[in-house]
């Protein structure tokens, strides 16, 4: 008898084929290209704001484009998924107990949304002051 | 109940005949109760001496049963033949080294948990006459989820990253040092932090969560990694704001 393990290899690309759950995980990492994207956009946009009236004018205009309507829907998708995603994991990283009472995940998670939607609110708020 | 015939294939592997490992198929009548470990054990008794693979406590406590079944890391005498189709694969633990059929080589594994330290560090050693450490429950219920892992593996093996790069300390051992740091009898996080907190071990961990699905006691070493690397980042901002402070 004698000892001579076998080692198998793993594909470098394609194992996210393998099992739903790393699909999952590679559609999360995606998620974050097109935030990333669509955080370009809006510093692109405030450059365009920046140089003058007639650069953001073109900028809108091009903004109402049926291809920039795309990008926005699938960004916003991603966006969604990412932030939902990212949301519903808080309670593991962040576990709170207080005493020997653990603290329910659902507040941890409700707390972000509610945060989130407070952010939100006082951005549209300002939006709406400036215009 | 008559038996239900399901066809298991296996991966086999001999190290003195085969060069790489090969399928064999095996037919066995199943009982309704049966776990994938009966099975085993019936090929093993009825059709074929040779087969090779770990089990002890059959109860889901000891952890060396764990293997592949249909592409899924499962201990075999926790998954039931009645949930399973008429096929039913089964292979040796992915991200390890076959030793013989369904053994794996678990030395890197071993190396990796007693690389941690994971073992009460108190801040004075009491000698037995002294007693034993003192702790409420509430601090025990801090860290009480980390202490249930049977070092089965099955994190390692639903684990991407672990699997691209084998230097990967992995969810097992660092929810094993993430549970000896919550411990408010311990004082050893500054001593495990040298590999706890490397790029080979927190940092290596991109959060992909499967070794947390995976995991037969709820462990949830995903969970564990993510909290160890938030409480990391402070230690981080804590030495910028006050250089030289004792952590
Ligand atoms: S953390 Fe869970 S899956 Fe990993 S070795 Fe421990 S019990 Fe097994
Ligand atoms: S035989 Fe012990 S965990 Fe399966």
């Amino acid at each position: 008898m004698s000892r001579r393990p076998y080692f198998r290899t793993v594909s470098r690309y394609g194992w996210w084929f393998a099992h739903p759950r790393y699909l999952r995980y590679m559609a999360r990492e995606l998620s974050s290209a097109f935030v990333g994207a669509y955080g370009g956009l809006v510093m692109f946009a405030l450059w365009r704001l920046w140089q003058g009236e007639a650069e953001w004018n073109a900028l809108v205009g091009f903004l109402q484009s049926p291809p920039s309507i795309g990008f926005h829907l699938v960004a916003l998708a991603f966006a969604l998924y990412h932030t939902i995603t990212w949301f519903n994991v808080t309670p593991k990283a962040m576990p709170v107990q207080i005493g020997d009472r653990q603290f329910p995940g659902g507040i941890i998670v409700g707390t972000h949304y509610f945060v989130w939607a407070v952010v939100s609110l006082a951005l549209f708020i300002l939006a709406g002051a400036g215009t | 109940m008559t038996p239900r015939r399901i066809e298991f294939e296996i991966l086999r592997y001999d190290p003195d005949k085969m060069q790489k490992p090969e399928f064999q198929t095996y037919l066995v009548p199943c009982e309704e109760d049966w776990v994938v470990l009966d099975a085993l054990n019936y090929i093993k008794d009825e059709l074929d001496r040779t087969l090779s693979y770990r089990w002890s406590c059959h109860m889901a406590v000891c952890g060396s049963c764990s293997m592949m079944i249909n592409g899924e890391p499962t201990l075999s005498c926790k998954s039931f033949v009645r949930d399973l189709p008429n096929q039913v694969c089964i292979e040796p633990l992915n991200n390890f080294p076959i030793e013989r059929d369904l053994v794996v080589v678990l030395d890197d594994f071993l190396g990796k948990l007693n690389s941690v330290k994971p073992y009460l560090i108190p801040r004075e050693k009491k000698s037995l006459e002294e007693g034993v450490y003192l702790q409420s429950p509430a601090q025990l219920k801090k860290f009480k989820q980390f202490t249930l892992c049977i070092n089965c593996t099955l994190c390692y093996a639903a684990c991407p990253q672990y699997a691209h790069d084998e230097n990967f300390v992995g969810p097992a051992a660092l929810a094993l040092a993430h549970r000896y740091n919550l411990d408010s009898r311990d004082v050893g996080r500054t001593a495990r932090q040298d590999v706890v907190a490397s790029n080979l071990g927190i940092w290596e961990c991109s959060f992909v969560g499967a070794c947390s699905e995976v995991c037969p006691h709820g462990v949830d070493p995903a969970g564990a990694i993510q909290q160890a690397k938030i409480a990391s980042t402070g230690d981080y901002f804590m030495d910028l704001i006050l250089p030289g402070r004792k952590s």
